[in-house]
């Protein structure tokens, strides 16, 4: 990528520390560990991993909803990572998160025209005769009607309640759209809905996202290129055509050979045993290895680094000879 | 199919009085499973998919103040014919857990947290056979289950294992009966990829080792041609196309069963043209309970209606040749 990337991390890590278990030392659980990162302005990255990979906490981390432990994050070029509240309120505007559950994030009691006029007015934009036609032409934009305007959150459902935070998340015009499994809550038929609406939106506004689902279908038809996260560290990055046709960590291969398909296309013969290790006790080495059916002796003892591979693709195995 | 099923549902309706009035959450379901065999239940929130699984053995809570009506043809070790709907809560309760076995999506639901898993599997086992040694077996049930080191894993305590194998765990409770019948309600929804995988294959090997039926009840068309043998595809209440696994997934004949199957999303990737991104939704939201359409309950949201589905008072199952059943009126035109 040439362009100057719109978000960008670099060696980002976030350390919780968990409640004390008896004596001795306070346990730790490092949730994201080392990852670098880029989108391009209009870009779509795609990010998965199972429960415990750390793709929840690195969509907070990069809207600096929580504080990074180590590393840092640039939002259009302007390092973020310390930046007081006043200065990166401004920036606020330009990056939004849409949630799974649209149920949480409305407020119950406030008609939905209501709830999307108060980010505006957060925000300090146009008085309320303008909000008010804005929010009429949000609700459009996103599928509903200005009329919705007058109507309680329970009126809706799943799927036209996450138009709704989509349109509140538009409101305030942002060039970057974290959207933490946006259409996982929701049934099938409607969620195609949601993600044709995403992708609309993000070709017409130009917008960039980091796309965060458990589901992999849904990310190869968003993502322009896709990490693959495994206890907080990247395994893979590249391409979306690359990750799912040409898969070359054993980890993005037994992925995708776990995901139940219809028919069709051929997926990886890896099978992975075993269940994700705890991220307060991480395996020494490569982090994957204990699942790995390709480990060899000394993945316990060096750490792959993410190394290019050609095609813009980046990996982190010690292994060359894989092919799947 | 000459021998008489494993289980019968015939005219199912499951009805649960609430605040707003009676909801009709199954409406005439007819469906059945032969031994050894796996049907598959899918469909949608609201479909009715888990409420007739529940409704074999009336697991509902007084609160759901829930009504099953209808006939479920239980066919006993002795080949004899029970019906269960007409069965009194302590007979039931015999044949749940010795005869038919049930998994839930929510495994830390179904266990009791201040119980060591081992003593859970043991009480199970002693209640369905109490001449065997219980302690034995539950270490047995779990290697079943493919719960590494079971000598050791059968002292934890349900907090102490991971969500996988909570499953595993909840399965073996499930399998200390020896049942004849699983039913098995989302067991993967809330699992990880890599671990839904690795309980998708269990269940089909389990069911291979014990000749058990099974009863699976799911959202994903595709777990549906991973395990299972015939499938009922359910709106609103009702079954509306059931057959052979492969023929209703190669080739569906009802215009919901097509629309499910084409919501997936499908990326094909092109080199000299940007790749086409495939994003087909249904149309509208299906009926909510108190207000069911006339005529076909699909029709305002069907690609294929015409006038008569709407016309018609309802519209029947048929028979449709070849072991499937399709409720749509325009069956015969399908390509």
């Amino acid at each position: 990528m040439t362009a100057t990337p719109l978000v960008e991390t670099r060696g980002l890590g976030k350390v919780f520390d968990l409640p004390r278990d008896g004596f001795g030392p306070r346990p730790r659980l490092r949730a994201v560990d080392d990852v670098s990162l880029s989108i391009a302005p209009g870009e779509v990255l795609g990010l998965v991993g199972e429960s415990g990979s750390g793709k929840s906490t690195i969509g907070r981390l990069v809207l600096r909803l929580i504080e990074p432990s180590s590393g840092s994050v640039a939002f259009d070029g302007r390092d973020i990572t310390r930046m007081p509240a006043s200065q990166l309120r401004p920036l606020r505007r330009s990056m939004q998160m849409v949630f799974q559950d649209p149920y949480a994030s409305l407020n119950p009691r406030r008609n939905v025209g209501d709830a999307i006029a108060e980010v505006l007015a957060l925000h300090g934009i146009g008085a309320a005769a303008e909000r008010r036609e804005r929010v009429a032409a949000l609700l459009t934009q996103v599928g509903l009607s200005a009329e919705d305007a007058a109507r309680r959150p329970r009126e809706f459902s799943g799927g036209q309640r996450q138009r709704i935070a989509i349109a509140r998340a538009l409101a305030v015009g942002p060039r970057f759209l974290v959207a933490d499994e946006p259409v996982s809550a929701l049934d099938v038929s409607v969620q195609a809905g949601i993600l044709a609406l995403m992708r609309e939106l993000q070709d017409g506004l130009g917008l960039a996202m980091l796309f965060i689902s458990h589901d992999l279908g849904v990310v190869e038809v968003m993502a322009d290129r896709v990490m693959v996260l495994y206890l907080g560290r990247v395994m893979e990055v590249a391409p979306t055509r690359a990750i799912y046709t040409t898969p070359r960590h054993p980890y993005s291969a037994g992925l995708l050979a776990a995901a139940p398909l219809l028919a069709g296309r051929e997926r990886p013969a890896v099978q992975l045993r075993d269940e994700i290790p705890s991220p307060a006790d991480p395996p020494s080495g490569c982090v994957f290895r204990t699942r790995c059916p390709f480990a060899l002796p000394r993945c316990a003892e060096e750490t792959p680094p993410l190394r290019p591979v050609g095609e813009g693709r980046q990996m982190a195995c010690l292994r060359d000879d894989l092919v799947f | 199919m000459s021998q008489a099923p494993l289980l019968g549902l015939e005219d199912l309706r499951t009805e649960f009085a609430t605040p707003r009035g009676v909801v009709r959450a199954v409406d005439g379901v007819d469906l059945s499973v032969d031994a050894g065999e796996t049907l598959a239940i899918v469909g949608e929130s609201g479909s009715g998919k888990s409420v007739t699984a529940l409704s074999v053995l009336r697991l509902f809570t007084r609160a759901d103040r829930a009504r099953v009506s209808g006939r479920i043809i239980w066919r006993d070790r002795d080949g004899a014919a029970v019906d269960l709907a007409a069965l009194d809560e302590r007979r039931l309760r015999n044949i749940r857990g010795s005869d038919i076995a049930v998994v839930f999506q929510d495994p830390s639901a179904s266990l009791n947290p201040v119980f060591s898993i081992g003593a859970q599997i043991r009480e199970a086992v002693r209640r369905h056979h109490p001449r065997t040694d219980a302690a034995a077996r539950a270490v047995e049930l779990l290697r079943d289950v493919g719960i590494a080191d079971p000598e050791r894993r059968v002292d934890a305590f349900p907090h102490q294992l991971s969500g996988g194998m909570r499953q595993r765990a909840m399965i073996a409770i499930a399998l200390a009966c020896a049942p004849r019948l699983l039913i098995a309600d989302e067991p993967t929804t809330a699992l990880d990829v890599t671990i839904q995988a690795q309980i998708m294959r269990l269940l089909a090997e389990l069911k291979r080792r014990h000749g058990m039926a099974l009863l699976f009840i799911t959202h994903d068309l595709a777990l549906v041609s991973e395990i299972a043998d015939r499938v009922a595809v359910m709106y609103a209440g009702q079954v509306v196309e059931t057959g052979p696994v492969d023929a209703v997934l190669r080739q569906p004949a009802h215009p919901y069963t097509r629309a499910l199957l084409a919501c997936r999303p499908v990326r094909r990737y092109r080199d000299d043209a940007p790749d086409d991104r495939i994003l087909e939704t249904i149309p509208g939201a299906p009926p909510r309970p108190g207000a069911i359409p006339r005529g076909c309950r699909f029709a305002p949201r069907c690609a294929a209606v015409v006038a008569a589905c709407r016309s018609v008072e309802a519209v029947g199952l048929e028979a449709s040749g070849d072991g499937r059943s399709v409720r749509c009126l325009r069956w015969r035109e399908t390509p």
